[in-house]
C-alpha cells in the first residue's frame, strides 16, 4: 500500500471535482474492495475521496412509480427495505446472497456496482493480467478458469463481474444516475458495464471523476414476482459460479413478459435478451424454459475447466423460471 | 501395564481455564506480546519458481523515511547450518520455489515496511521449473522412510495372484488435492537478540521444538534460545515446526541493534511459507470373496514433495492397520517439485489415505451387494494386520454399530439415486476412522509445592486451542490427588521443562505421562506431608506395553448428503461421529476436538483445494475468499459421541489422542453419501457441484 491522502467529501460536486482533477484519485465508499486492492498493490490511488457520508442514503419513490436508491445506501439496509422486498424481491435476494453480514452492513450500493473482478490473476500483482496491467497478457485463459466467463469474453480477458446486486438490477431495467463535472447523466445498467474486448482495463463506461449518486428502478409491476438464485461452491460467502435473476409475467398458461439476467458468466451482468424473446408468448412449460435457456447459451464459449457452467446456467434458469411460474399460479 | 489414575477431575467437563482470557481479548497471542520499541518486518518474495537472483535494487526502499534496513542474501547474517534447506533463509542467490523470501524490509511501522518492500526491485535468471504432481513423472522415487519413520513399502503374500483369483475386485484411483492448514491466527513471531541470545514470542505448537530446531541454524546452544508461546490460535500442523519466517525474523533481529522485530505473515504469504498437505494420487486395489471378505489389499501412493526438503506423507499408514487381508501391498512414491515445502496437516497420512481406502470399501460393498457397515465388520482385524500384535483395545465394530443405531442406518435402502425431496437427492454414507496412539519421548514435568497449598506443575507444552491448559490441569489434579484448584499449570515457554511438540495427537499421552511420573516421584520422595518448596522433575517414561500391543483409536463417520437435481449443489445437513479413544479427559474440550475435526473433514470433502497453477508454481487462490473453508451455512448438525473404552496399556490416563481422528474418514463418508444420493461416484476431492452436472 502506498501512502495516500484522504479527503472526506462535503458535497457531491466537490467530491467529483476533487477526483476529476487528479488522475490518481479515487472515490471511497465502504472500501470493502478498494482497500483490499490497495493492500495487494492492485490499486494505488494517491487520493481517496470518501463519499460514503454524502446524503445519498435513502430509498425514495420516483414520479411514475419507480424507485430511486441512493448510492450510499448500505447493502443490508437495501436488502431489508420494504419497498424492495415487496416490489423487487430479486434485488433484495441478490443482496442477501452476497458477501457476509459484516460486509453487507458496510458496503454501499454504488460501491457494490463498482466491485472489480475476483479473478485470482487480477488480484495477484505477480502474474500477468490485461485488466490490471494492459498489454501484460491474460493468465486466466490457460489457467484457473472456474470463476471465469463463458459469454462475451475476449482473447484479452475472461474475467467475470462479481456483483450479485448488479445482476438483479440489470434484469429489472435499472438505470444508474451519475454525476460528473459537466452535470448528471443517466445510464441504463445494461449499457453501464462493458465487455472486455481489447480494453479490459475498463469495467464500465464511467469517465474518471464520475460518481454514481443513485440507481433508479422503473415501475415494473411483475417484478413483484422476481427472484435471484445463486449457485456457488459454498453455501454462503462465495462468489457465484452461476446466478440467475428473473421476473416473470404470466397469464393464461403462457408467459406475457420476462426479464432475465445471468451472473458469474461474463464480464458484466448478462442480460439474457434472447431468452426473454423466446419466453414472450411461450407456453409455461419446462420445454419453453429450456428453449429460452438454450437460445441464450447457444453463444457460450466455455474455457477449459469451466465447461460445467453451460449446463449449470441452463438448469438454473429453467429451475428459476419453473419456480416463478409456480409462484404466479398460486 | 500400569494402574490407571483414579478419575476424579478426569472425565469432568471443566470449562476452559483460558476461556475468560481469550474471550476478553487479554490472552496475549504472539504478535500481541508487549515489547518496547519494536521494528516491523515485511518480506519480498520470489516471483519465479526456480532460478537465481541476479540483482537487487533496494535503494528506493532504503531511502524511505522510517526504513531501518533491507535484508538480502548479500548482507544477511550467516547461518550456521544448511541441513534444513527450508530454514536456509537469505543465504544464497538460489530460488527454489515461488514465494521464497529473497529480501525483507525492517521499518518503524508495518505500513512503511510493506510499502518499502514493494519498492525493492529484484532481477532473476529464471530456470525451468516443475510444479505439477504427475503420476507419470520420470522423477518418482521411493523415500527411505515416511514422515515419522514408517516404512515406505510393505508387502505380504501375493497381491496380484489374489486379485486374479478374487470373486470381486475394486481397482480405482483416488486423488486428494493440495490443502492449506489456514489456522485463524497467522504465523507470527517477535524476535529479539541480546547478550543472552535469541528470544522468540512465537505462534507455535512446540516452544521447545522451535528452540532445538533453530538453535543450530543460528549457531547457538539451545539454552541461548528462549521461545514463549502461551496462547496459539490454531496450527493444524502448520505450526509444528518453525518455518522460514522464524529464521527471517531472527536474522532481522540480529541486525536491529537489540530492538525487537515483529513479523506476522499475511494470509497470502502463509500459502508459500507455512506448509500444506501435499496432493496425492492413490490407486487402490481390493480383492474379495463374494462374501466381501478381503483377500487382497493394495494401495500405491504417488504424492508431492519439494525438491529442497523431502516430505513423505504417510498416506498408506491407516490402511496398514484397518482391515485384515492376507495379501497386502502398500507403497509410496514421491514427485519432488519446485514448490514450497509441505508439512503436517491434521492427520497427515490417515486423512488423505483413509479417504481413498474408505471410498474403495464403499465400492466393494456395492460390488458385493452388501451393506457397507457389514463389509467393514467382516473385515475387522483381530490383530494388527502387519505387525501381528494384538490390540491394546479396538472398538471399530462397536463404533459402527452404535453409529448405525443412532443415525437410523437400519432403515437405509442401499439403492443409489432414488430418494428425492423438493429437488434434492438424498443419501447417507459411512466410513471408518482411525488414528494411532503416539507417545513422544523426552518431555519433562516439574512439580513444586507452593506456599499456599497449590502445586505448580511446569512443562513447556503447548495449547493450540485444543484445551491443553484445562485437560493437563485435570491430569495433574488426579495424579496429585488434589482438586483442580490446587494445580497451578505452567506451559508454553522454554523456560519450563522440555516438552515434545503438540503433534500426532500425542500431547496428553506424552505430557500427561510425564506429569503422572512426576507426581509419583513427588509422593515417593516426600510422602504425604511434603514441605513447601518440595520439588521433583520426571521424564515421560517409555511404555513397555508399546512393544506388546498395537495402539490405535478407532471411529465411525456417518454423513447425510443432499445434491440438487438441477444445479449439482451439494450440502451436508447431518454428520455423526462415534469414536473409541480410551478414556476422555474432558468431555467438553474433547467434543470440540471431534466435531472440529469432522467439520474440517466436511470442509475437505466439499471445499478445500489449493489451486496450483503450474505455469507459475503459484497457489493462485491464496486467500480465504478464494480458498474455501466451510462457512457456518455449510455446517449442519454435526454431532460426536464416544463409547466407553477401557485401555490400561496406552498410558496412565487410559486416554488416546483425539486431535486428529475427527477428520479421518469424514470426507469418505460424505463422498459415499453423495454416491448413495446420486449414483455418481466421486473419487477426486473436493466434491463440487460440477461433478453432478451433465
Amino acid at each position: 500500500m502506498i501512502p495516500f491522502e484522504y479527503l472526506r467529501a462535503e458535497d457531491a460536486a466537490s467530491a467529483v471535482a476533487a477526483v476529476a482533477s487528479r488522475p490518481t484519485a479515487a472515490f471511497l465508499g465502504a472500501g470493502t474492495n478498494l482497500v483490499d486492492h490497495m493492500k495487494l498493490g492492485v490499486a494505488s490511488p494517491e487520493l481517496l475521496v470518501d463519499v460514503s457520508r454524502l446524503p445519498f442514503d435513502e430509498v425514495e419513490p420516483l414520479p411514475g412509480g419507480g424507485v430511486r436508491i441512493g448510492a450510499a445506501v448500505r447493502n443490508s439496509d437495501l436488502a431489508a427495505d420494504p419497498i424492495l422486498r415487496s416490489r423487487y424481491p430479486a434485488v433484495s435476494r441478490a443482496l442477501l446472497a452476497g458477501a457476509s453480514a459484516q460486509l453487507r452492513n458496510l458496503a454501499t450500493t454504488g460501491g457494490n456496482l463498482l466491485q472489480r473482478t475476483r479473478c485470482v490473476y487480477f488480484q495477484d500483482v505477480t502474474t500477468p493480467c490485461n485488466k490490471r496491467e494492459p498489454g501484460s497478457g491474460c493468465s486466466a485463459i490457460d489457467g484457473y478458469t472456474r470463476y471465469h466467463a463463458i459469454l462475451g469474453a475476449s482473447s484479452a480477458c475472461v474475467a467475470t463481474h462479481p456483483s450479485d446486486l448488479a445482476v438483479a438490477l440489470t434484469a429489472l431495467d435499472a438505470t444508474v444516475v451519475v454525476l460528473g463535472v459537466h452535470g448528471e447523466r443517466q445510464i441504463p445498467l445494461a449499457d453501464f458495464y462493458r465487455l472486455p474486448g481489447d480494453d479490459p482495463h475498463r469495467d464500465t463506461v464511467l469517465e474518471h471523476g464520475e460518481l454514481i449518486i443513485a440507481v433508479d428502478l422503473p415501475d415494473l409491476p411483475f417484478a413483484a414476482r422476481s427472484t435471484y438464485r445463486k449457485v456457488r461452491d459454498r453455501a454462503s460467502y462465495a462468489f457465484a459460479l452461476v446466478s440467475v435473476a428473473a421476473a416473470l409475467d404470466v397469464a393464461d398458461g403462457s408467459v406475457r413478459d420476462a426479464r432475465v439476467a445471468f451472473g458469474g458468466v461474463a464480464h458484466k451482468p448478462w442480460r439474457a435478451t434472447r431468452a426473454e424473446e423466446v419466453l414472450r408468448g411461450a407456453p409455461i412449460s419446462d420445454e419453453s424454459f429450456l428453449q429460452a435457456a438454450e437460445a441464450e447459451l447457444a453463444g457460450a464459449r466455455p474455457l477449459a475447466g469451466n465447461e460445467f457452467k453451460v449446463p449449470m446456467a441452463r438448469n438454473t434458469l429453467v429451475a428459476v423460471l419453473r419456480e416463478l411460474a409456480q409462484e404466479e399460479a398460486r | 501395564m500400569t494402574g490407571l489414575l483414579e478419575p476424579h477431575a478426569i472425565g469432568q467437563s471443566l470449562t476452559r481455564l483460558d476461556g475468560p482470557a481469550k474471550v476478553t481479548g487479554t490472552a496475549p497471542y504472539a504478535f500481541e506480546q508487549p515489547v518496547g520499541d519494536p521494528l516491523h518486518l515485511f518480506p519480498v518474495q520470489a516471483t519465479i519458481a526456480r532460478g537465481r537472483v541476479t540483482a537487487i535494487d533496494s535503494s528506493a526502499a532504503e531511502a524511505m523515511p522510517g526504513v531501518a534496513g533491507v535484508l538480502t542474501h548479500t548482507n544477511a547474517p550467516r547461518l550456521a547450518s544448511d541441513e534444513d534447506r527450508e530454514l536456509w533463509v537469505l543465504q544464497s542467490d538460489q530460488v527454489a520455489f515461488r514465494g521464497q523470501f529473497v529480501a525483507a524490509v525492517l521499518a518503524e511501522t508495518p505500513e512503511i515496511a510493506r510499502h518499502a518492500a514493494s519498492l525493492v526491485r529484484v532481477e532473476y535468471a529464471e530456470e525451468p521449473h516443475e510444479a505439477e504432481l504427475r503420476a507419470d513423472s520420470a522423477k518418482l522415487y521411493a523415500p527411505d522412510e515416511l514422515l515419522a519413520g514408517e516404512p515406505t513399502n510393505t508387502f505380504e503374500g501375493d497381491v496380484d495372484g489374489a486379485l486374479a483369483a478374487a470373486a470381486v475386485t475394486v481397482d480405482q484411483t483416488y486423488t486428494t488435492p493440495m490443502e492449506h492448514n489456514n489456522p485463524m491466527e497467522p504465523h507470527a513471531t517477535i524476535a529479539r537478540w541480546d547478550e543472552d541470545g535469541l528470544t522468540l514470542y512465537d505462534s507455535t505448537q512446540g516452544a521447545h521444538t522451535v528452540r532445538v530446531t533453530l538453535a543450530p541454524v543460528f549457531g547457538l546452544d539451545p539454552r541461548q534460545v528462549r521461545v514463549i508461546a502461551p496462547y496459539v490460535g490454531g496450527g493444524f500442523g502448520s505450526k509444528g515446526m518453525p518455518h522460514a519466517h522464524n529464521v527471517l525474523a531472527g536474522l532481522a533481529a540480529r541486525m536491529a541493534g537489540g530492538r525487537p522485530v515483529k513479523f506476522a505473515l499475511t494470509r497470502q504469504q502463509m500459502y508459500s511459507i507455512a506448509g500444506y498437505r501435499p496432493p496425492t494420487i492413490q490407486r487402490i486395489q481390493l480383492g474379495a470373496g463374494a462374501d466381501g471378505r478381503l483377500t487382497a489389499l493394495a494401495q500405491d501412493v504417488i504424492e508431492l514433495s519439494s525438491k529442497i526438503k523431502e516430505y513423505a506423507e504417510p498416506t498408506g499408514k491407516g490402511t496398514r492397520v484397518m482391515y485384515a487381508a492376507p495379501h497386502r501391498r502398500i507403497t509410496h512414491r514421491l514427485d519432488p517439485l519446485d514448490v514450497p515445502v509441505p508439512t503436517w496437516m491434521r492427520a497427515p497420512g490417515e486423512c488423505p489415505g483413509m479417504f481413498a481406502l474408505e471410498v474403495a470399501m464403499d465400492e466393494l460393498a456395492v460390488a458385493c451387494g452388501l451393506d457397507p457397515i457389514e463389509v467393514r465388520v467382516r473385515n475387522d482385524a483381530e490383530v494388527s494386520p502387519e505387525s501381528g500384535l494384538p490390540w491394546s483395545s479396538r472398538n471399530l465394530v462397536a463404533c459402527l454399530r452404535e453409529g448405525a443405531r443412532r443415525f437410523g442406518w437400519e432403515r437405509r435402502d442401499p439403492t443409489p439415486g432414488v430418494r428425492r425431496d423438493n429437488g434434492w437427492l438424498i443419501g447417507t454414507g459411512v466410513a471408518s476412522s482411525t488414528y494411532p496412539v503416539y507417545r513422544l519421548p523426552g518431555s519433562v514435568a516439574m512439580i513444586r509445592l507452593l506456599g499456599d497449598g497449590r502445586y505448580r506443575v511446569s512443562i513447556g507444552a503447548a495449547d493450540i486451542g485444543t484445551g491443553t491448559w484445562t485437560a493437563l490441569t485435570q491430569v495433574a489434579a488426579d495424579a496429585l490427588g488434589v482438586p483442580c484448584e490446587r494445580v497451578d499449570l505452567r506451559i508454553g515457554d522454554t523456560a519450563l521443562p522440555m516438552a515434545s511438540v503438540e503433534g500426532g495427537s500425542s500431547g496428553i499421552t506424552s505430557w500427561g505421562s510425564a506429569i503422572v511420573a512426576a507426581a509419583q516421584a513427588f509422593r515417593d520422595q516426600y510422602g504425604t506431608e511434603p514441605a513447601d518448596g518440595a520439588e521433583v522433575v520426571a521424564e515421560t517414561p517409555d511404555n513397555p506395553d508399546a512393544a506388546r500391543f498395537a495402539m490405535q483409536a478407532f471411529g465411525a463417520q456417518f454423513a447425510e448428503v443432499r445434491v440438487h437435481v438441477d444445479t449439482g449443489e451439494i450440502r451436508v445437513p447431518r454428520m455423526l461421529g462415534v469414536f473409541a479413544a480410551g478414556r476422555i479427559i474432558n468431555p467438553r474440550t474433547a467434543r470440540s476436538q471431534f466435531i472440529g475435526g469432522m467439520t474440517m473433514g466436511l470442509s475437505m470433502a466439499l471445499h478445500e483445494q489449493s489451486v496450483m497453477d503450474p505455469r507459475f508454481g503459484l497457489v493462485v487462490n491464496h486467500d480465504l475468499a478464494e480458498y474455501h473453508i466451510a462457512a457456518n451455512a455449510d455446517v449442519g448438525d454435526v454431532d460426536a459421541i464416544w463409547i466407553d473404552e477401557h485401555d490400561p496399556y496406552v498410558n496412565p490416563m487410559g486416554s488416546k489422542g483425539i486431535g486428529e481422528i475427527g477428520i479421518v474418514g469424514a470426507a469418505a463418508a460424505v463422498a459415499n453419501a453423495a454416491y448413495h444420493a446420486t449414483g455418481i461416484r466421486v473419487r477426486d476431492l473436493p466434491i463440487t457441484a460440477d461433478r453432478f452436472l451433465s
